[in-house]
């Protein structure tokens, strides 16, 4: 598949602020593309250079192979979802859903039967009528939505579509974008700072810095092998240990202080192996507690519990292991059979080499 | 203070008390006396307080100050000819202004923008609407000015003493009272309705006419009420620039007042004048009702 989106060295100036620093990216036609970093990382910036509301400093944009630069937003084969949604409080839902029709060479008849199929749509079929100031979070989003989806964009452009919502409403609507995505097969630029959202939504995610991209794979990857410790910090629960890595013959091996040596997979190095001092990430679910009774072919250490938080379907543990720098956290399934320890337990830390993350950086 | 101890609701009329007898001593009071009045009539020095609607008669009866005739306009819809074409000279030039600052100026220079535009206000009223004479005399700014340029050779004497003069003053005068609240109204549009707007296809100028204009309707019905309403009562602007030959509503019921010594007469015209203003101010506040209707 060839690249819908390009972006070549895009920077971006404020002022003095370097609000953009080069970056580099391509978007595939179909694709559910995430940018997700802290705020202020310029991930929203970046998603209005594309919707033509910012104009880069220096750098080209292509989208399906035209450039962008001459070309003003309201030209552009992009439509956008506003964080605040941006209904028209004058208007009805249905006036709102067909505000960008007025230029479409369709009869009256087709206009109404086009606002009417995207509002059925999202979901709100019957909801022409109403005043656009009587709807909920949810049904505002969903209009916008309709409204965006109407005009069947090249790229549907959505700025943090979910954080107004609550945390049921949000969970649905993630479910119905990816479904409403993959309906409609237009590809979806999503800005976020929830990782959560971010992994369960996108194709691929970019991970923003400070107007970098930091890191830029699937989820699975960018879950599982983070190439930097920022990245590995930003997405999901990571234990960071100090460590010596180096290789021995074609083999890099990895000495975490307190639990022992063991050989990576190059894979398990993303970022690049520079021998020495190093941080290893290992994930809480990839640690396990050995329960009395249990037996385990991995390597174990001896610890103690040093907290306990009980979270219904998991419980994570701290727990302290001698020559570990701080305790690790374990997030352990409540399996049938399987108690709970209490703070204070000596326990048994399984750990395995295969989950290990050099994160040289 | 007993009267504090007692139930919140006595407290609360304790409260506004002092207020409310002012506002019907000075507001309530002088309202209905007028009202009263008219419906007397004067006879010589004294007044006679028989119930008559003699004086609404007169007036509904001549063609001075409803009907008018062929060479001259009744008084009344003059008066409300003259507001409205103030009212839409000052709107329609204080609408730019307020844009301006609501959306071109930096943010943090709005308030200094604001400051200014309120300085002719420091002056009193009366040397403001002199200055408009100094300016349109007969030997005034105006006239010297396309003199000198070779313009014109002699004086323009269509500058003042004319309506045009009473128009161009209250517009001047005005403009502060219809800038304002179009600049508030379009203050609280949400920028994001405009960048929504554009990505939907629409350029900047349809974006203002199919968002930005919509919105500042009640802030353009505010101004309008706020100009309009004391335009029409205004008293002192017709009477330094109308010189002797023409008459507004204002102007005829202080004669009446003060030189003829009719208060009936004058109390009647006042209140034709408040019902003229009520029905007209009625019909923007329905206009206004309309578009609220669907805000959040």
């Amino acid at each position: 598949m060839t690249a819908l989106i390009q972006l070549r060295g895009i920077h971006k100036h404020y002022g003095d602020y370097h609000a953009l620093r080069g970056i580099d990216l391509e978007i595939r036609q179909g694709e559910f593309f995430s940018l997700l970093g802290p705020s202020g990382c310029g991930k929203t910036t970046l998603l209005r250079t594309i919707a033509g509301f910012e104009t880069p400093s220096s750098g080209t944009l292509m989208i399906d192979g035209k450039d962008m630069a001459a070309v003003p937003a309201n030209h552009r084969p992009t439509n956008m979802v506003f964080q605040s949604y941006a209904i028209f409080p004058h208007l009805t839902v249905a006036e709102n859903v067909g505000f960008g029709l007025r230029r479409e060479p369709m009869s009256k008849d087709q206009k109404t039967k086009a606002v009417a199929e995207a509002l059925a749509m999202v979901g709100l079929s019957g909801y022409g009528t109403r005043a656009a100031h009587a709807l909920s979070g949810g049904q505002r989003q969903r209009v916008a939505l309709a409204r965006a989806l109407i005009l069947k964009p090249k790229v549907l452009l959505l700025d943090e579509p979910l954080s107004a919502l609550d945390k049921k409403m949000r969970e649905q609507m993630q479910v119905e974008l990816i479904r409403l995505q993959r309906t409609v097969g237009i590809t979806f630029i999503l800005v976020t700072h929830d990782q959560e959202e971010a992994l369960v939504m996108s194709d691929r995610i970019a991970v923003m810095f400070e107007g970098e991209i930091g890191q830029m794979a699937d989820p699975e990857t960018l879950y599982r092998r983070p190439n930097s410790r920022r990245v590995a910090e930003f997405i999901g629960k990571m234990n960071i240990l100090p460590g010596q890595v180096g290789m021995e013959g074609n083999r890099i091996v990895v000495d975490v202080a307190g639990l022992g040596r063991g050989a990576v997979e190059t894979d398990q190095a993303p970022g690049g192996v520079v021998p020495g001092n190093t941080s290893v990430g290992i994930r809480p679910e990839t640690l396990g507690v050995l329960f009395p009774g249990e037996t385990t072919d991995r390597r174990v250490a001896e610890g103690v519990v040093d907290e306990v938080v009980y979270y219904g379907d998991m419980t994570y543990y701290d727990v302290r292991v001698p020559g570990v720098q701080q305790p690790l956290t374990i997030s352990m399934k409540n399996i049938i059979g399987r108690p709970v320890l209490e703070v204070g337990a000596p326990t048994r830390v399984v750990w395995d080499e295969r989950s290990l993350v050099v994160l040289s950086r | 203070m007993g009267i504090f101890a007692t139930s919140p609701k006595a407290r609360a009329a304790a409260l506004v008390a002092p207020p409310l007898i002012y506002s019907l001593l000075l507001l309530a009071f002088p309202l209905v006396a007028i009202v009263v009045i008219s419906f007397w009539t004067q006879s010589g020095l004294n007044l006679d307080r028989t119930f008559t609607t003699a004086n609404y008669r007169e007036i509904f009866s001549g063609p001075i100050y409803i009907w008018g005739n062929a060479n001259r306009w009744g008084v009344l819809p003059l008066s409300i000819f003259v507001s409205a074409t103030v009212t839409l000279i000052t709107v329609a030039l204080a609408y730019p202004i307020a844009y301006f600052v609501s959306f071109v100026v930096a943010p943090e220079r709005k308030s200094l923008w604001l400051f200014l535009i309120t300085i002719p206000f420091w002056t009193s009223y009366l040397i403001r609407v002199f200055l408009w004479k100094v300016i349109l005399g007969y030997n005034g700014v105006v006239n010297t000015g396309l003199i000198e340029l070779g313009i014109i050779q002699e004086p323009l004497n269509v500058l003042l003493y004319n309506l045009n003069s009473v128009i161009i003053t209250l517009a001047h005068a005005y403009a502060v009272f219809a800038i304002l609240p179009i600049y508030v109204a379009l203050e609280k549009i949400d920028r994001s309705l405009l960048e929504a707007s554009q990505d939907l296809g629409e350029n900047r100028f349809t974006t203002f006419l199919r968002v930005t204009l919509p919105l500042s309707v009640p802030g353009i019905v505010g101004a309008v009420l706020i100009v309009f309403i004391p335009t029409i009562g205004d008293y002192v602007t017709p009477e330094l620039m109308l010189g002797s030959g023409g008459r507004l509503m204002s102007n005829v019921i202080q004669t009446q007042f003060l030189q003829l010594n009719n208060w009936p007469l004058g109390a009647a015209l006042s209140i034709i004048t408040m019902l003229a203003v009520g029905i007209v101010s009625l019909l923007f506040i329905l206009l206004n009702r309309r578009w609220l209707r669907g805000r959040a």
